[in-house]
């Protein structure tokens, strides 16, 4: 049993779903890793169109220390590097094929070079700046979350990975001056000797660990601190434990759309087609698909598409361009979901589930309605104020309002309520991206 | 339906968009466009679903929420310009009719003006046409008597959106609630117009009957002296509590009725779109404000005579901090700034309407003030945030 710590402020989005059928083993043979899912380095390929790999190896390593590895995640021919503007490589895939033996971990190499070339270090994120550790700094905490709290997150640790836990919390704590804090949902009965653990009840984004984070002890300027759910802890545990690196991963498919909802046994990086077969059928249209969740997610194509880091869901949604709604401001439907009482949804009670599609219902505008942000957002900061002085690149006022402790998607459900319909996610990112470059 | 959107889609939609023959009309052609069909476009970056509510929404419910006053107003106006008239009332449509055409050239006036100017201006920018004057343009005439003249109207609309709100950057940028600013414009401009005996009771150059009055009852107590607080109508009755809670007395025609401006109230409340930190301040400050001065009243400032409960009701107190007050843009915006902004609010416009017998009504320049200083009031609610962070990061470095 840990602390309890109530969140208050937040929001559970109930989306219509399916009920989970089954696991099924994926059968994909094609598999992609795309560097702009690891924000903070500068990613160069370490392989050519044509090399064989086996899991483990070495794809891309960071031009500032290539040291920092992203790894195949199965073994095959290396069959296209896809390049887009000023040859910036937006990802590299693999055919899967031949011996798919995993490489065996040096062991000679410390706990920290381990997790770096076998490129977990990069499904890690510091705070501040939300990008993959720089190894210069030592975390003075480092904070794992054991539950996804997102609309439609399955249970992280429902995997049989969960027994290296310990290990991996273990190992993790070796690498930072401070503590490891384990965020657990109360009563899921996880327990740990090495990390303090503590209960977050209340809605989303209690999962996420940066909310945690402020809860417990918020990061300060000059400090770095480490983030990571409980399902990279258990590949580390594997990984030092028994010196095989791990890159399976579970995916849930889920969402409106969706013909059936399973849960997928596949790799990290797996083709959205192949994973989404028994899913969805091929006369779909009008549908958008998200790796991840609605609030954070990046949308692939569904041809061409392959599943983004943090490699654990899909979300299918109604794209719904073609919707035409009259007069939809006067709209009195109580299936148009929002949480103000400006539309009738909460007379039918928003814990219902409610059908979404990717609209943005409105036009942008400047922010007019105060206090809608806070409502859904629960960190001791305004965040009204610290976004107004992210838009004006004012760095003092960023730093004093508390940028060095927020990531993009502590924004998400500000984003998602935001009568102004403001990208504010994206504007935290450039102001985190903006900071970095100029604090360097 | 969808033939119709097709038809605009295909026929009409590109005759306004770049290089089209009405170009320049594109943003007036969006507004009404969007005003029709809520517009389709989906997210590009960051969260793949969005809630609703949008600003479109937000103004209409403001304006729905101002219905109450505004209907209630029109037939005070026909039921004021009758009594003094003839000394009857000839019944309700009769007075909603007359008040419906006297009111209905500002109406106009002040939309046709506003969004005039909104349109030239969205389309100089290149930007949609913010729905702010939606709200602005059914307030201005709303709290301005109603025999106010609509070229005053046309250029204190034109002012007031042009200085207050688009010099700083559009709707969400200004620091002054535009209605209030037109009003005071009006008010210092043409101060004979906006004050007195006959500004507030439409006669439509007919006579008044004998002992007919036409002044409010802030203005009666106004020029009153003595201990004396009873208020009366325009044929010299004592008003009761109840009048001045339906709201049977001249003044500004949107502002009188108590009963409309709480159902107004409700509705704001229950949308969640006004704050009820503000309204809650704002009647404890203005009580408070008001039991002081009653307590310590005084023949020199005959308005402190009144009652705590009649000077909450009396005049624009209730109307401003409903739906002046509470515009989210000019007001605090930190819920702690919320309860110190509305507070002060009803504290100024009591203290101005007791103390200052210039001003017989407080409540626009209460909210004048208060709204130039909200900003003040969240820098320091934000300041305590960040000492209290750069402390923590002090300790740490220690």
């Amino acid at each position: 049993m840990g602390r309890l710590i109530k969140i208050k402020k937040g929001l559970d989005i109930n989306i219509e779903s399916k009920t989970i059928e089954s696991c099924i083993k994926d059968n994909s043979t094609l598999f992609a890793i795309t560097p702009d899912d690891f924000p903070g380095y500068t990613w160069k390929a370490a392989v050519r169109e044509g090399d064989k790999v086996l899991a483990g190896n070495c794809l891309f390593y960071a031009k500032e220390n290539p040291e920092i590895t992203l790894c195949a995640p199965v073994g095959g021919t290396v069959t296209e590097i896809k390049r887009g503007e000023r040859r910036k490589i937006e990802y590299l895939s693999i055919e899967k094929g031949g011996d798919q033996t995993c490489i065996k971990a040096d062991e000679s190499l410390s706990i920290l070079q381990k997790i770096s070339k076998y490129g977990y270090l990069s499904l890690i994120r510091q705070r501040p700046f939300d990008i993959v550790p720089q190894t210069n700094s030592i975390p003075v905490n480092i904070f794992v979350t054991a539950f996804d709290s997102a609309p439609l997150a399955g249970d992280i640790l429902d995997n049989p990975l969960k027994e290296y836990l310990e290990s991996g919390l273990e190992a993790l704590s070796q690498l930072t001056t401070g503590k490891v804090y384990l965020g657990i949902r109360p009563g899921s009965g996880i327990s740990s000797k090495v990390a303090l653990v503590y209960e977050f009840a209340g809605p989303h984004p209690a999962g996420n660990t940066g909310t945690q984070m402020a809860a417990i002890s918020p990061v300060n300027k000059g400090e770095t601190v480490w983030m990571l759910d409980a399902l990279t802890a258990c590949r580390i545990g594997k990984l030092i434990k028994t010196g095989n690196p791990d890159y399976t991963a579970k995916i849930i498919i889920n969402g409106s759309e969706v013909d059936h909802a399973h849960v997928v046994d596949t790799y990290f990086g797996a083709k959205v087609s192949t994973v989404l077969k028994q899913s969805l059928s091929d006369d779909k249209k009008d549908i958008r698909i998200i790796s991840g969740n609605v609030l954070t997610g990046i949308k692939v194509e569904r041809d061409t598409g392959f599943i983004h880091y943090p490699y654990r869901q899909i979300t299918v949604i109604e794209e719904g361009d073609k919707n035409d709604e009259f007069m939809g401001w006067a709209s009195i439907n109580p299936k148009r979901y929002s949480v103000s009482h400006a539309f009738p949804a909460f007379l039918r009670g928003l814990s219902k589930p409610f059908h979404f599609d990717a609209r943005i219902k409105g036009g942008e505008r400047a922010m007019i309605m105060s206090g809608e942000y806070d409502k859904v957002f629960p960190m001791d900061i305004y965040p009204e104020y610290l976004l107004k002085a992210i838009i004006a690149k004012n760095i003092e006022k960023m730093e004093q309002r508390g940028i060095y402790e927020v990531a993009p998607e502590d924004f998400a459900l500000a984003e998602f309520v935001d009568s102004s319909k403001m990208e504010l996610q994206k504007i935290v990112r450039e102001g985190l991206d903006y900071l970095r470059k100029e604090t360097l | 339906m969808s033939t119709l959107k097709n038809k605009i889609d295909n026929k009409i939609k590109p005759l306004f968009e770049k290089g089209g023959k009405y170009e320049n009309l594109s943003s007036v052609f969006d507004a009404f466009y969007t005003f029709l069909y809520t517009p389709n476009k989906t997210s590009k970056s960051g969260v793949h679903i969005h809630d609703s509510n949008d600003s479109k929404r937000v103004m209409i419910m403001v304006v729905l929420s101002l219905m109450p006053c505004c209907l209630f107003g029109m037939w005070n106006v026909g039921y004021q310009h009758f009594l003094a008239a003839t000394g009857l009332n000839p019944g309700v449509w009769e007075c909603f009719i007359y008040g419906l055409f006297a009111v209905l050239p500002q109406i106009l006036t002040a939309y046709i003006v506003g969004l005039g100017i909104e349109f030239v201006i969205a389309q100089i920018r290149g930007h949609e046409v913010q729905e702010g004057f939606l709200v602005s343009g059914i307030l201005i005439p709303m709290i301005c008597p109603v025999d106010t003249p609509c070229w005053m109207l046309a250029i204190a609309v034109a002012f007031s959106v042009i200085f207050v709100k688009e010099v700083f950057g559009g709707t969400g940028y200004n620091f002054m609630n535009v209605a209030l600013a037109a009003r005071a414009f009006l008010f210092f401009s043409y101060p004979a117009k906006m004050s007195g005996d006959s500004v507030f009771v439409s006669l439509d150059k007919t006579v008044g009957v004998d002992g007919y009055s036409g002044a409010t009852p802030l203005g009666q107590l106004a020029s009153s002296t003595g201990t004396d607080a009873t208020v009366t109508g325009v044929l010299g009755d004592p008003l009761s509590l109840s009048d001045l809670f339906f709201g049977l007395y001249p003044g500004s025609w949107g502002e009188t009725s108590t009963l409309c401006i709480l159902i107004g109230a409700a509705i704001l409340l229950i949308s969640g779109i006004a704050s009820w930190r503000i309204i809650c301040s704002g009647l404890v400050g203005g009580f408070l404000m008001s039991v002081l001065a009653h307590n310590f009243a005084s023949p020199l400032y005959p308005v402190s005579n009144l009652e705590p409960v009649q000077q909450l009701m009396l005049g624009g107190f209730l109307f401003a901090i409903v739906f002046m007050a509470t515009d989210p843009v000019t007001a605090c915006r930190t819920n702690i700034g919320k309860y110190i902004y509305g507070f002060l609010i009803g504290v100024i416009a009591i203290l101005i309407r007791c103390y200052n017998t210039g001003y017989p009504e407080g409540a626009m320049l209460a909210v004048l003030l208060m709204n130039c200083f909200a900003p003040l009031i969240d820098w320091c609610v934000v300041n305590a945030n960040v000492r209290k962070r750069m402390k923590r990061a002090v300790e740490i470095t220690k």
